[in-house]
């Protein structure tokens, strides 16, 4: 039983930072630069494509045994299809702000690689509730990346960050981040980060502080370097 | 006339679905290596777009308008897309082998192109007349061909370029896109 709650914890922690669907993966490209010039945006687009994850997940995964594996694809397309319609419809009613802002990207989430990688890897082959957890977890991680982005772009580009003046770049913002090019730049650097953080190397080299004193010094490697 | 040269020209460079518009991304980063799969996928890419607006326009405007139907318009779209790329990938490998095995896996993947969803949506939302919307699919399906073979050849010199290791691959990418995108910025306001 504990062993269970452990893997459906890691099914819903994974999505988060180790497989993290936009930065890691790479899934997903096209919302991700496209409506990340606001914070606020990230965050609407972001919750939108995790409730579609999340309905098509619990879906796909009841009816895995149900369709035929020779038309699952378009199966799944209308599924998929079906949850996008909906949220559709619930931002235009309740939420007409973030609808006008989010625009076609919102119809643009029936073709989110990030959902139909989910269903055909993880959801037509595991349970509800695993789906489901999977589904929550990469959620939050797309959420989270859409933030980031949305925040770096929305500072830098706007000098504003949900609606509040920052105010060393309020005057002069650099107008280059919110506009295409400055998607492109922003998550290439973004990735490099993740890339740098994945690669760290043992903290013994990090945390050098010289060679004299260390005790390692005769076998440490970097030791040329330093002089 | 004169409208649908500009909504054409304005599709390819201004609007570029790719670089300004970020729709098809996935195959933008993941086909743009050689400049003969770059020009295969935009072929291809600019074919289906402008059969599934073919399609979807009249199926929007004769059977869903009427009847009350409009919000089925993702899932039907879609499916037509779907369809056709099936159907032309079936056709392709009767009448032109040659072409069918140039494009390879490329083919299949279009379905979930969103440059493609994104036009015959954008036809509708921007309220086009039939001819409008294929002369807007033709530019869509051009600019996208356009962005890919350019940025094929940037990527060529990129691989000879000395980068950080951190930057390597993806990153180097994007950042390259970036200054690519920033040269289609000068298209701006060309047709206001």
């Amino acid at each position: 039983m504990a062993d269970k709650k452990n893997s459906l914890f890691g099914e819903l922690t994974k999505g988060v930072i180790k497989e993290n669907p936009t930065l890691v993966m790479l899934l997903g490209m096209c919302p991700t630069l496209a409506v990340t010039t606001q914070a606020m945006n990230g965050i609407g687009m972001g919750l939108a494509t995790t409730f579609v994850l999340l309905g098509s997940n619990i879906v796909i995964s009841a009816l895995r045994k149900v369709i035929p594996d020779k038309v699952r694809i378009p199966a799944f397309i209308v599924i998929i299809a079906s949850f996008v319609t909906l949220i559709g419809f619930l931002l235009e009613g309740f939420v007409p702000s973030l609808y006008d802002s989010l625009g076609i990207y919102l119809t643009l989430i029936t073709v989110n690689c990030i959902i139909f990688g989910r269903a055909e890897m993880f959801a037509s082959k595991n349970n509800v509730i695993a789906s489901a957890c999977d589904a929550i977890g990469m959620g939050i991680g797309f959420t989270l990346a859409l933030f980031l982005m949305g925040s770096i772009r929305e500072i830098l580009g706007a000098g504003q960050w949900m609606g509040m003046n920052i105010p060393a770049v309020h005057n002069n913002p650099m107008l280059l981040f919110i506009m295409p090019a400055g998607g492109f730049f922003t998550l290439g650097c973004i990735i490099a980060a993740v890339n740098k953080l994945k690669n760290k190397k043992p903290p013994l080299e990090i945390e050098c502080g010289g060679c004299e004193g260390c005790p390692m010094a005769d076998k440490c490697s970097s030791k040329e370097a330093d002089k | 006339m004169k409208v649908l040269a500009v909504i054409l020209l304005s599709a390819m460079l201004t609007d570029n679905f790719v670089l300004s518009k970020f729709m098809g991304i996935c195959p933008f980063l993941g086909v743009s290596k050689k400049l003969d799969s770059a020009a295969g996928m935009g072929i291809a890419v600019t074919f289906v777009m402008l059969c599934a607006t073919c399609v979807t326009y009249p199926i929007h405007h004769l059977i869903l308008v009427p009847n009350g139907l409009e919000y089925f318009d993702t899932v039907v779209f879609i499916l037509v897309i779907a369809l056709f790329v099936q159907l032309v990938e079936t056709a392709m490998k009767k009448t032109i082998p040659s072409l069918y095995k140039a494009l390879g896996v490329y083919l299949p993947l279009i379905t979930t192109n969103c440059a493609v969803l994104g036009v015959t949506v954008l036809n509708i939302d921007n309220g086009y007349t039939f001819v409008q919307s294929i002369v807007n699919s033709l530019g869509g399906g051009l600019g996208f061909m356009l962005s890919l073979v350019i940025f094929s050849g940037v990527r060529r010199k990129l691989e000879y370029a000395d980068i950080p290791d951190t930057f390597k691959g993806v990153p180097a990418t994007l950042i390259a896109a970036s200054i690519v995108s920033v040269s289609f910025m000068g298209f701006s306001g060309l047709f206001s």
